[in-house]
């Protein structure tokens, strides 16, 4: 079981969402994350959609994902050839005395302090998943009083082929 | 001009050159009702919905022309929902209006509301919410392009009853263009060839053909095919007729209850030619035994058929007719006549049989069915509903034209046979349309008798009567240790009495030497459907037995003492 990111270029109708989500509900795939959002073109949403399963299961998914009527185009965004990015929330317990201690962290990381309170601080970190991760491993041990996160946006890089 | 969304469907329809329509009326379609009236169109009026929609399935099946369906918002479209999974699991063309409370009312939980796109999101090809009457025209011509090209399918149209009274201009389009639908026909030439190849090198190839031949009305080609290669061919329950079940080569239905030869041969081959199959597991059996020796060629025309249960080797993704034209063309023999001959072997070994028994008058379901193929000499179309009496109508029936065994193989909807029969009946006038029928199934949509006879339909409808659900019992007595637990109808209607109350002709027959002059006394009448009480032996069980999730080494040939 591995990890997938793909990416689908779908028609902006009401519905949509609804029938991909349905698909994966229906044949028993897990979905990670799912991101919906609007692209360059106001015809066309993309759904971004980390999925766990062997080769076997991937083929699938894109292909019934294909086959829905409103499926525009499927693709599978490796890590090599693409750029994924999320953005996290993390309100981290913090008492006045171990400020300066997880604001040292949050700078290594390039977190962002989205808010300040008597007790916790909110950061706001964007990036790779991995960053992430390990952002929030390092300031669970101060306590993470909630956190959330987007889930993968990914798009393509552009190569041009070796003359 | 500006015409009426009611007026818009009705004009669609007039230009998709829909002959029949099937469907019951109520609140919000009225005024899709108001314009039927006047309309070109022969209306057939079904006693519950689910009747309209397995008509108009047994329509499509019958003719190859998709089937139109309508019916009101709430309980009327949820009564369609059953026979547009069924359609959807065989992959029939069909389009499905259902009416809607007002675009105003939509999510506030109104009378007779239903989210109907919601419902059957999973179980159609595509619907559709029209919300806008100036989509409607487009949507409707959008909807038959979908249901009938690429793998068919049902499509639901979901028109609110404000959009049925909207004016707007009606063009009808030409042309669908949609960017994210564009099915794939012609095969892949190089894919063609080495699959060719492949074939020329074997030596125990065998075909497995299914509904999509039927489907593609590819059965001209097949039979070229295999005139052509000489290789044994088995079909799908579906894909019965699609190749003369009475020719040598034919090996007749694969699967749970297919004839030993038919599943000797696929497990045993070194090729598996599968088009228009999808390796169901009543096919398949234990997936990881089911071809342990065999390299797959694998034509569909939907891309997630292949490689789905069973890892193909060559998969050619397309139209079979278009497939098997090309393949035809450039396909060589292969040298298999140890091969066949081993076959024939097996076949004259293994034969379908059934025992008679002690007792001379009993009636056998198998020679009820081998007396119906006899009398018509084979030429009817034969609906079924689900049970023992399928498979009997599958096994001893010797199918010869596609089109001809129309039943329920993805879903298995008992009360299918009935309505579908109605629906095949109207698509095929010339020809003599049999519902084989067990005695549980033809009371699940027992009301369309009424249909039939108000249309002087004559429908035969063979119940083969013991009084039991017998596929469910046989599994009790098989697997579940004898206990019959709420198998048994022996409190049943009298189906003549029922057949008289519903303007139809009734036969009893109760010793098996009244079986031929019933099926005789029955193909006479020709103005009223007839019910043929066929009083079978009780028991009686379904063999060969593939049990589920077994192999064919496990197959049960027949009754253990």
């Amino acid at each position: 079981m591995t990890q997938h990111v793909i990416s689908v270029k779908v028609e902006n109708k009401f519905g949509v969402l609804a029938r991909v989500a349905g698909l994966f509900s229906a044949r028993g795939y897990n979905i990670d994350s799912l991101a919906v959002s609007k692209t360059e073109d106001d015809d066309i949403s993309v759904m971004t959609i980390v999925v766990q399963g062997d080769s076997r299961i991937l083929e699938q998914v894109k292909k019934q994902l294909n086959k829905l009527i409103d499926v525009i185009k499927v693709s599978d965004h490796t890590p090599q050839l693409s750029i994924q990015r999320e953005l996290a929330l993390v309100k981290v317990n913090c008492t006045p005395v171990k400020r300066s201690e997880v604001l040292q962290l949050a700078e290594l990381f390039k977190a962002e302090v989205a808010d300040v309170a008597l007790k916790n601080i909110t950061f706001s970190i964007d990036g790779e998943s991995s960053k992430i991760d390990r952002f929030i491993e390092l300031v669970a041990p101060y306590g993470i009083k909630e956190s959330m996160r987007t889930g993968i946006v990914s798009i393509l890089k552009d190569r041009e082929p070796y003359k | 001009m500006k015409i009426k969304g009611s007026q818009i469907i009705i004009e669609s329809l007039i230009k998709e050159k829909i002959e029949y329509m099937f469907g019951y009326p109520g609140g919000v379609v009225i005024p899709i009702f108001h314009e039927i009236y006047n309309a070109p169109i022969k209306f057939i009026l079904s006693r519950h919905e689910q009747g309209a929609i397995h008509a108009a399935d047994g329509y499509a099946r019958a003719s190859g022309k998709p089937g139109v369906v309508i019916a009101t918002s709430g309980p009327g479209a949820t009564n369609l929902v059953t026979g547009i999974a069924t359609a959807h699991l065989d992959s029939i063309p069909l389009v499905v209006f259902t009416g809607q409370v007002s675009t105003a009312m939509i999510g506030n939980d109104a009378f007779q509301e239903v989210d109907m796109t919601g419902i059957t999101r999973p179980i159609t090809k595509h619907n559709y919410l029209v919300k806008d009457v100036a989509d409607l025209a487009r949507i409707i011509k959008e909807a038959f392009y979908i249901a009938t090209t690429g793998r068919p399918g049902p499509v639901v149209i979901d028109v609110p009853v404000d959009i049925a009274n909207s004016m707007h201009e009606f063009e009808y389009p030409e042309e669908v263009s949609i960017r994210s639908y564009r099915p794939t026909y012609d095969g892949h030439p190089g894919q063609m060839q080495k699959a060719c190849k492949l074939i020329e090198e074997s030596s125990k190839p065998v075909i497995y053909s299914g509904g999509g031949v039927v489907l593609s009305n590819a059965s001209e080609e097949l039979r070229q095919f295999v005139k052509k290669t000489g290789i044994p061919i088995t079909t799908t329950l579906l894909g019965m007729g699609a190749y003369p079940e009475t020719d040598p080569l034919s090996l007749e239905m694969l699967g749970m209850h297919g004839t030993y030869y038919a599943n000797y041969a696929v497990h045993n081959s070194d090729l598996l030619i599968a088009i228009g199959a999808r390796f169901d597991d009543r096919v398949t059996g234990k997936i990881s035994e089911f071809i342990p020796n065999a390299k797959v060629i694998h034509i569909d025309i939907d891309p997630t058929s292949v490689s789905k249960n069973v890892m193909v080797d060559i998969p050619i993704v397309g139209d079979c007719k278009k497939i098997l034209n090309e393949m035809n063309k450039i396909v060589k023999a292969p040298e298999i006549s140890s091969w066949v001959n081993e076959l024939q072997k097996i076949k004259k070994e293994h034969p379908l049989r059934y025992d008679q028994g002690s007792d001379p008058d009993e009636i056998k379901p198998q020679y009820v069915i081998e007396q119906l193929y006899a009398q018509t000499k084979g030429e009817a179309v034969i609906t079924t509903e689900v049970g023992q009496h399928q498979m009997w109508a599958a096994q001893y029936f010797k199918y010869t034209q596609p089109r001809t065994f129309i039943s329920s193989g993805g879903l298995g909807t008992m009360g299918f046979g009935l309505p579908a029969a109605i629906g095949a009946q109207l698509a095929r006038p010339d020809c003599r349309v049999i519902d084989i029928a067990g005695d549980g199934s033809i009371q699940m949509n027992v009301q369309e008798l009424i249909v039939a006879a108000q249309h002087r339909l004559p429908i035969i409808i063979a119940i083969l009567n013991n009084g039991f659900l017998g596929m469910v019992r046989q599994w009790q007595q098989l697997f579940w240790e004898r206990r019959y637990s709420h198998t048994c109808l022996n409190f049943a209607p009298d189906f003549i009495k029922l057949a008289e109350a519903y303007s139809c002709a009734g036969i009893r027959v109760e010793k098996k030497d009244e079986v031929v002059p019933a099926i005789k006394k029955a193909l006479s009448i020709t103005d009223r459907p007839i019910i043929i009480d066929f009083r079978v032996s009780k028991e009686e069980n379904v063999y060969p037995m593939v049990p589920a999730g077994k192999t064919i080494k496990d197959t049960i040939m027949r009754e253990m003492a």
